[in-house]
């Protein structure tokens, strides 16, 4: 069994998992309108980071005077879930895996040219691991939005294929007039708070974020395991989700079968809230006579936050699972996907010791993760 | 063991994507939509499946796709970054979608209808312990049979692009090791 033994998330809302979940319990969102924020010609509504706290919080450790706050809110987060999971980051039975879409990109905007060594994904990751004493080179995930969930796939296989003890896998993306500029001329960004699955919807929130899970393939950590994983492909458009849904339903097939789905307290989907990627979700959920198990999108709470969403999302779930809830989804008023999930604007009971957690990303690529309540911590 | 099925290098020697595409006489338009990292790993895919008989549209959900590097897209970062300029503003979405590394593995998998795992990872240098490992998670999941991976760099004057096929199990042949990968793509 691979367990969830530690946590993380640290968000522009607040550091730690609990502090995080618990404003969000309360209602909070960062996401808010911003206007000129990283010279962009057009505003963006997005939850971002104060990186003058990060450099606070950071402090005099070791690297503070060439890391970037990405990777210092990387070390922070993982420091924090290791320290809960109490585990030995620096042995050589723990192996970092890393989930980021773009890392440090905004340091193109003064070393056009790419010469820059921590530009490299690898650099940072390495760089992260390296502050922990870590023998083993980290691997690094780059498999777009649904980074974050594949790499807790990767560092499984990695627990169960390899023999290592203890995999922390930390995810993390930071905005940047590259990132924010990128999704505009997509005509991907609302210019409001996001409305997942929503008739009104129209386009995404991206924010920051930085997200950490321990897993470990001794005891039940926090009671939650990470029961199974897959990825696919739905070799159909490099940039837009296929009308058939056919990768995210192969993806849930692969990890679910009847007795799992009868023990389903919720689904935490992607739920992006444009157009394409809502509705392929919800014609995948059917095809999986899925469709009527409670589901929720965080994405009108915490927004996209790219390689970190995957993390942060399924940390929430978990907290939720083991305090037998389902969240929220801010926004959602009337169903506009081809078939009607259980959406709600309000907190439910969650019944059932599983949830699913799917997600979907650019190069056509679909994952579904399952996890399962085994206990108490 | 998993064995070798099939493998292909593009160099820089190889010379202009572009006359290779023409010259293997391969007709597919979107091709020349694609950056540079797409066109060189579309082209060794193009050989390493035309070897094993399976560079068609048949769908094939026991497939999966693990391609590596070590710049991800920072050629297109690059470029891209030039668009957005204080005084030239001109963000393109057809530049922005290559600003990820795993697209190049949709494109694969869009020509040849290949529905398994698709996983992009960034490591230093080319690794082969590091492809063997990541090969091995791939045939984790139990319903995939074959492997196409290898090596997709970009940056001008390195070899481009190293890819392999591999099946999960089979004998004969050159079986899948460090070693043996080491091997074919030193020549």
């Amino acid at each position: 069994m691979v367990a969830i033994a530690g946590h993380n998330i640290y968000t522009g809302l607040g550091f730690g998992s609990r502090a995080v979940y618990d404003r969000v319990r309360a209602g909070s969102s960062g996401l808010a309108l911003r206007e000129g924020t990283f010279g962009v010609p057009e505003p963006f509504v997005a939850s971002l980071f104060d990186r003058s706290a990060i450099r606070e919080r950071f402090g005099d450790r070791d690297g503070a005077g060439t890391m970037t706050p990405l990777e210092m809110a990387m070390v922070l987060s993982a420091e924090d879930a290791v320290r809960m999971a109490g585990i030995d980051a620096s042995s050589e039975d723990t192996i970092f895996v890393i989930s980021t879409t773009k890392g440090n990109v905004e340091l193109l905007e003064n070393a056009p040219d790419g010469g820059d060594p921590r530009l490299a994904l690898w650099h940072s990751a390495r760089t992260v691991a390296s502050r922990f004493g870590n023998p083993n080179e980290p691997v690094c995930v780059s498999n777009a939005c649904t980074s974050g969930i594949c790499a807790q796939i990767v560092a499984k296989r990695a627990i169960e294929e390899e023999g290592y003890t203890h995999a922390v896998v930390i995810g993390a993306d930071m905005l940047s007039r590259f990132v924010v500029s990128g999704f505009q001329c997509l005509k991907a960004l609302s210019g409001k708070r996001c409305r997942p699955f929503d008739r009104e919807r129209d386009g995404l929130n991206l924010s920051e974020g930085v997200a950490t899970l321990v897993l470990t393939s001794t005891g039940t950590g926090i009671g939650v395991e990470l029961e199974d994983g897959c990825i696919r492909n739905d070799a159909n458009h490099i940039s837009a989700p296929s009308r058939t849904a056919a990768g995210q339903t192969a993806a849930i097939r692969a990890v679910m079968d009847e007795g799992r789905a009868a023990g389903l307290a919720f689904i935490n989907l992607h739920g992006t809230a444009t157009l394409y990627n809502d509705s392929m979700e919800s014609v995948a959920l059917h095809q999986c006579g899925l469709d009527g198990v409670p589901a929720v999108s965080y994405k009108s709470i915490f927004g996209h936050t790219l390689g970190a969403a995957g993390v942060i999302e399924t940390v929430i779930s978990c907290l939720a699972l083991k305090e037998r809830v389902v969240f929220p989804t801010p926004g959602y008023r009337e169903c506009g996907v081809p078939y009607p999930l259980s959406l709600s604007e309000d907190f439910r009971p969650a019944a059932g010791d599983r949830f699913l957690k799917i997600m979907s990303g650019f190069g056509g690529i679909n994952a579904a993760t399952l996890y399962r309540r085994t206990g108490d911590e | 063991m998993s064995r070798i099925v099939s493998y292909h290098s593009i160099t820089a020697e190889d010379g202009n994507l572009i006359a290779l595409y023409r010259s293997l006489g391969i007709n597919y338009p979107k091709f020349f939509k694609m950056d540079r990292m797409s066109k060189a790993g579309f082209l060794a895919a193009e050989a390493v499946l035309g070897q094993a008989g399976l560079r068609n549209e048949e769908p094939k959900d026991d497939v999966s796709i693990v391609l590596v590097n070590s710049t991800a897209s920072t050629v297109d970062d690059i470029e891209f970054q030039k668009t957005i300029g204080d005084q030239e503003y001109f963000p393109s979405p057809s530049l922005f979608v290559y600003t990820l590394p795993n697209v190049v593995c949709g494109e694969i998998a869009i020509r040849n209808r290949i529905l398994g795992e698709t996983s992009f990872y960034v490591q230093e240098r080319f690794d082969a312990a590091f492809l063997v490992r990541a090969v091995r998670w791939a045939f984790a999941d139990r319903s995939i049979g074959k492997v196409l991976c290898g090596w997709t760099e970009c940056l001008a004057g390195d070899r481009v692009c190293r890819m392999m096929l591999v099946e999960r199990d089979g004998s004969g042949g050159t079986g899948f090791t460090e070693e043996t990968i080491n091997e074919i793509f030193k020549r």
